[in-house]
């Protein structure tokens, strides 16, 4: 059974505005440039404590990216933030040429990615985001799970050299993940082992994927839980040693199955370990209004999706 | 200051450079490479101060940007006559496995390159960035970015050219190439702009204008009036007028070689009017 419990709900946006204060603190080469989002992003610590490291740049991303990119020519790290929609789809040719292609050193730090933005609808739900930042070249893409992971991504990637996504969300979810783990790019963890089937999540679906794997034990069935923090590079290791002993896989992300994790994962098990696999991720389709819970509902997005999902890939085997 | 006769005895030099270069593989654009030809030699050979090898980090030193990258021929034989690189690497433009490529890149390690140009519209953002890390630095150097004006048809320099007086970026020089020609004709039959320079000045940014674009004392006389008004609070911008092939007969007063390399005959009548002056590479 998991051995991890709710520390209380929080934000995951919060958990960036934490980190980012305390590198404002501890890395004077830190800078911050916003896309008059300030309040969403929680930036307001850092901009109090280093008015001078920070940059609002107004309702004009593209013109973000590019100074972002210039900003590192001469050793700043800038953390550019806005809303996922407008950190990658608006500004992608921008990324590409100026950041990725251009090997700079920028973190690009998006907040309410996923349908769980709730009410604003689908003109701000970004559910392809992950699929357009990993077909970078050289882009490091993170999705953390919980406020905590969060924080600890935000300290860990101002010391990786080299072009980051950082995706987290808006709604307030369950804090479970411990305050000390420290983050390790590109290395998953094993939440919880199991013998039975393989569940692979990212960001708030690692949670429903632990409270899935409650569910299944009174099943019966024995569900190993994986956290896939880092998109790209994928863990192989740890993917491939588990399903070795599981023989199936489930993966979970709020993110269209078209583009994300679930088909990192597939092409790593086509090519490495061939096994039956169930993607639960949004099915081609946009968002909509509505609150966060009821959308992850009807879009298959939660513990009962992933329950459904082990079924599904469990008579395949 | 360097001899005149110098400078334009190094740009007779880069014409054939260029010329040579867009033959060679059939492609690449010379007619705005030939018309900034004198900019880019006043600019690495009188104007900026710099050291060398190259530093990424540029850290108190001048530092240039390419925004319209198209015009990579004319960058290429300059940093290489200046010394970046070796001369004999122009041989090697738009070839597989080259550090030059069609257009600028960071990504092949070229020296003199601080980032990818080519897609257009986001290069005076990248100065910007530049130029604000250099304050931060309290480093007093200052940053250079050559843009088209066909390229401010794109939405993102506006976006550029708002922040740049809002947060009195006053430690930055754009040049904008004002030849009128761009792909598919002059900038005025394809999108007509209006006056560039009063639409900067409401943006709020200093204009100076010099109809001679291709007059090298009269770039460095502009460029050097551009830089005394720099530290005053406002972003500053030189217009200049150019002529899109300049130096070759048949290549000016058209847009038609704005993309197009010159077959055997017409490099040896464009070469004709360019003496070899540094030795051809």
């Amino acid at each position: 059974m998991s051995t991890y419990t709710n520390q209380g709900n929080k934000d995951t946006r919060s958990g960036f505005g934490v980190g980012l204060a305390e590198l404002g603190r501890t890395n004077p080469n830190v800078v911050a440039l916003c896309a008059d989002l300030i309040g969403s992003l929680k930036m307001q610590t850092f901009i109090d404590e280093n008015p001078d490291r920070f940059f609002q740049v107004g309702i004009a991303e593209a013109n973000m990216m590019g100074i972002a990119a210039g900003l590192t020519i001469g050793g700043k790290i800038p953390f550019t933030g806005t809303f996922a929609n407008f950190s990658t789809g608006r500004v992608y040719d921008q990324i590409r040429q100026s950041i990725a292609y251009s090997d700079k050193n920028v973190k690009i730090c998006a907040s309410h990615a996923g349908v769980t933005l709730g009410e604003d609808g689908a003109t701000h739900q970004i559910l392809e985001d992950i699929g357009l930042m990993k077909m970078l070249p050289g882009m490091t893409v993170i999705n953390p799970c919980d406020f905590n992971q969060t924080k600890a991504a935000t300290l860990a990637i101002a010391e990786h050299q080299g072009p980051v996504y950082l995706r987290f969300g808006r709604p307030s979810v369950p804090n479970f993940t411990p305050e000390d783990l420290g983050f390790e790019i590109g290395k998953g963890i094993l939440l919880q082992p199991g013998r039975d089937v393989t569940l692979v999540a990212t960001g708030h679906l690692v949670w429903e994927a632990l409270e899935a794997a409650k569910e299944l034990a009174t099943e019966g069935i024995s569900a190993e839980v994986i956290n896939i923090h880092t998109i790209k590079p994928l863990d192989d290791e740890i993917i491939l040693n588990s399903v070795q002993k599981t023989g199936c896989l489930v993966s979970a992300e709020e993110h269209n199955y078209l583009g994300g994790m679930g088909e990192s994962i597939a092409r790593l098990l086509a090519t490495k370990n061939p096994c039956p696999m169930e993607f639960v991720a949004t099915q081609d389709t946009f968002g909509e209004s509505g609150t966060p819970a009821q959308l992850m509902e009807k879009y298959g997005l939660n513990k009962n999706a992933i329950v459904q999902k082990v079924h599904a890939v469990r008579k395949r085997i | 200051m360097s001899d005149i006769q110098t400078l334009e005895k190094t740009t007779l030099q880069v014409r054939r450079d260029i010329l040579r270069m867009v033959h060679k593989v059939n492609s690449g654009h010379p007619g705005g490479s030939l018309g900034c030809t004198e900019f880019f030699v006043a600019l690495y050979f009188e104007l900026m101060d710099f050291s060398l090898p190259f530093s990424m980090d540029g850290k108190n030193e001048d530092v240039f940007f390419l925004s319209n990258g198209h015009i990579s021929p004319v960058f290429y034989s300059v940093l290489s006559r200046r010394g970046f690189f070796p001369v004999d690497e122009l041989n090697t433009f738009r070839l597989i496995n080259s550090r030059l490529q069609g257009h600028p890149t960071t990504h092949e390690g070229l020296p003199g390159v601080r980032i990818a140009s080519g897609s257009l519209g986001q290069g005076l953002s990248v100065a910007l960035g530049a130029a604000l890390t250099k304050k931060l630095n309290r480093d007093p150097k200052t940053v250079y970015v050559l843009m088209g004006d066909g390229e401010l048809q794109e939405g993102q320099n506006w976006e550029a050219l708002m922040f740049a007086a809002a947060k009195k970026v006053d430690n930055l020089i754009a040049t904008i190439d004002l030849n009128g020609k761009q792909i598919d004709g002059s900038t005025d039959e394809v999108l007509p702009m209006g006056s560039i320079k009063a639409k900067f000045e409401a943006f709020g940014w200093e204009v100076l204008t010099l109809k001679e674009g291709n007059s090298i004392p009269h770039i460095v006389d502009t460029l050097q009036e551009a830089k005394s008004k720099l530290g005053q609070g406002k972003p500053l911008a030189v217009l200049l007028e150019t002529e899109m092939g300049n130096g070759v007969d048949f290549m000016m007063h058209t847009h038609a070689w704005h993309g197009k390399a010159p077959n055997d005959e017409q490099l040896a009548e464009a070469l004709a009017q360019n003496e070899e002056t540094l030795g051809d590479y």
